[in-house]
């Protein structure tokens, strides 16, 4: 008696087709959208927004894909839809009177409906089939076609009609989605599951820690991949994002180009170079390490070069994030004017691990920067740190495969061994890990930062020490010396002590010298003595040797005088020569 | 497609309720319920309203738009567009008591 209108049957359907939602994430998470031509269940608790995935996706079809759509409200009428659904931006009248969409609201009143004996549901096929005529419909959303079992009672009746209702999408290759209400244990409360077999997909929102979440799940995903998680999901004033799963495959485009981190000295630790482009880059450090004044030059530092930064401020706002960088002569407020640099700020606690990394994507996706600053990454850890793995990976994979540098910061809590151990949940992420501590040392607290690891590049082992001025972050080599690192005024007494040192080794070094030379000067004064001394023995010996000679001539003069004195008795001028050569002797 | 079953009468009704009823038959082509439904109701009609009525059948088959309008989903179903409140009868109106119940002659007929 029904009419059959399976005569369209359509055997093109070889393999899974898809119809991409043009819902952000959605078809990432499904690998390509919904079957084509085909229902699927989108089912969930009241105000899950089953209703809202379905809208969106007719509005996309309509506006994104050229599929115009038919939207069958059971429990709304058109005109209440169109009030629902202008908060996320999609006016619904003006796409129906483009032609691209019908509303068609199905009234069921079971107060003034008094049943007879035998009857079926053609009315709702032939109003449907009206309505997909009209506007030669793709896409058809049926919400909540469960109400047809509040408004008759003959139950068996219904199922039928519902079974025949699935075929008759399928037969007319319409992409459907059907919208469900949860049951008691069952996905649908009237099990609406066995009649779809294709794909159903299960909305759910709870709390966990006062902190309500809204996740998807795809149960059924017949003939094709899908991921089987649940999916965090955002509905905001853009409509319906889902958090896209980290993809199965690390095959993101690496970059050989770098990055500066914006402080000199630190790039000279990474090679003299920098980070690499969409690398992750984690500063974890403790309390007032200065991670935020790290971050500010890095942020800095992109939009010098002209590229968009996205900063997220978990514990400050935007405006005493800035204030406080002017201090150390960042001016940050200038590249938000210009555009290049967001700065977003939102509180931990406003919602879960995931809504924020789903802000991040948004944010991401709306203003596409080259550098994604997160300060601090830990204020998302503070709860459910079992998700948070996952969820980071996500993160920074989504980054990565958009080449996004990544730069988070982390705090942490104690102190030197435990701290590195705190963050190893993380580490296997970041391909960049810079480390900032404080270092107390007769009482001063010093600033030491140094670099953990850095994939592909060899960096420095060094601790330098971290001084911030009012220009900026300063990178100086640390006091190494006696086995220990010294940094602040530890540093500047060790090494004026070294200075002192250093001037009592010369003062040494030249008192010996005097010394020495002192000796020299007596050796030499001894010798000169010594040689005065043989002088005036030589002069003595030379005396001595003439007075004899001396002695001897006058001796021998004697000699002759007495042999011319004895002779001059008998020659007399004799003598007068004589005298005469005795005094030349004597001169 | 408009059938008037019946016509205008001024002859006072055998229940003597005086009231004039337009009804309104959606049905969906030749279907078997929807002929079953026509046929009862044309049976119905001279047996318990004497002539005051209207009746329009429609095929929403042909005409789909007005599925719409009367907020059609079971077929066939009886519309009671007058006297208001609208009433709705849907099945092939087999059984004649629930039909005196939908179109509220059922009290009537029970002082009778």
């Amino acid at each position: 008696m029904r009419k059959n209108r399976n005569g369209k049957a359509s055997l093109r359907m070889t393999r899974l087709d898809k119809s991409p939602t043009g819902i952000a994430g959605f078809d990432e998470v499904t690998n390509g959208g919904v079957p084509k031509g085909r229902p699927t269940i989108v089912c969930g608790g009241p105000g899950c927004g089953k209703t809202m995935l379905a809208v969106e996706f007719l509005v996309r079809g309509a506006t994104e894909f050229n599929e115009p759509g038919v939207l069958m409200t059971f429990e709304e009428t058109s005109e209440e839809m169109s009030k629902n659904v202008a908060s996320l931006g999609f006016d619904l009248k003006k796409l129906a009177a483009q032609k691209k969409l019908v509303l068609e609201y199905v009234r069921i009143e079971p107060a003034e409906i008094q049943e007879t004996g035998e009857y079926d549901l053609e009315g709702l096929f032939i109003r449907l089939q009206h309505a997909v005529k009209s506007i030669g419909a793709k896409r058809v959303v049926l919400d909540t076609v469960e109400a047809i079992f509040s408004g008759f009672s003959n139950t068996g009746m219904l199922r039928a009609e519902i079974r025949r209702l699935f075929r008759w999408l399928k037969d007319h290759g319409l992409t459907t989605v059907v919208t469900a209400e949860k049951g008691e244990g069952t996905l649908t409360r009237y099990g609406l599951e066995e009649y779809v077999s294709d794909c159903v997909i299960f909305l759910d929102h709870r709390a966990t820690d006062q902190i309500s979440t809204r996740r998807m799940r795809v149960v059924k995903y017949r003939g094709a991949s899908h991921v089987a998680d649940e999916i965090p999901f955002l509905i905001d004033e853009r409509g319906f994002s889902v958090l896209p799963s980290s993809s199965m495959k690390l095959d993101h485009v690496v970059s050989n180009e770098r990055v500066s981190s914006g402080v000199k000295d630190l790039d000279d630790m990474l090679e003299g170079k920098g980070f690499y482009r969409g690398s992750s880059i984690l500063i974890s450090g403790t309390a007032g390490a200065g991670k935020s004044s790290m971050a500010a030059h890095f942020a800095q530092e992109t939009c010098r070069n002209g590229e968009r930064c996205l900063s997220v401020a978990l514990e400050e706002s935007p405006a005493q994030a800035m204030r406080n960088m002017r201090s150390i002569g960042i001016d940050l407020e200038k590249h938000v004017r210009k555009g290049l640099l967001r700065f977003e700020a939102w509180r931990p606690t406003q919602s879960g691990l995931e809504m924020h990394l789903l802000h991040i994507h948004k944010l991401v996706q709306q203003h596409k920067p080259a550098a994604v600053i997160i300060d601090p990454l830990t204020s998302l850890m503070m709860s459910s740190s079992d998700q948070l793995h996952s969820m980071l990976m996500r993160l920074i994979d989504f980054l990565k495969t958009k080449q996004i540098t990544g730069f988070f910061t982390a705090l942490t809590a104690g102190r030197n061994r435990e701290i590195e151990e705190t963050d190893v949940g993380i580490s296997s992420l970041i391909d960049t890990w810079i480390f900032t501590r404080d270092v107390e040392l007769n009482g001063e607290r010093n600033r030491c930062i140094h670099v953990l690891k850095s994939r592909g590049m060899a960096n420095s082992n060094q601790v330098r020490e971290f001084v911030m001025s009012n220009e900026g972050i300063r990178l100086l080599p640390v006091y190494v010396g006696s086995g220990t690192v010294l940094t602040g005024s530890a540093r500047a007494t060790q090494e004026a002590r070294e200075r002192a040192e250093s001037l009592l080794r010369q003062q040494t070094a030249e008192e010996q010298q005097r010394v020495l030379q002192g000796k020299r000067k007596a050796l030499e004064a001894q010798i000169a003595a010594l040689r005065s001394q043989f002088a005036q023995e030589e002069a003595r010996v030379t005396l001595v040797k003439r007075q004899e000679e001396r002695r001897e001539r006058e001796l021998s003069q004697g000699m002759q005088e007495m042999v011319s004195l004895r002779g001059s008795a008998r020659q007399g001028k004799i003598g007068g020569r004589n005298g005469k050569e005795g005094a030349e002797h004597e001169s | 497609m408009k059938a008037r079953a019946g016509a205008r009468s001024k002859k006072s009704h055998a229940n003597g309720n005086g009231r004039y009823m337009e009804l309104r038959l959606h049905v969906a082509g030749q279907s078997p319920k929807s002929l079953a439904a026509l046929a009862n109701l044309k049976k119905f009609c001279a047996e318990h309203l004497d002539g005051q009525y209207e009746l329009q059948v429609i095929d929403l088959v042909k005409t789909p738009q007005l599925a719409q309008s009367d907020q059609i989903l079971a077929i066939p179903t009886l519309v009671r567009k007058l006297p208001v409140p609208i009433r709705k009868i849907i099945g092939d109106l087999s059984d004649s008591s629930r039909v005196l119940v939908g179109l509220d002659l059922r009290d009537k007929e029970g002082a009778e």
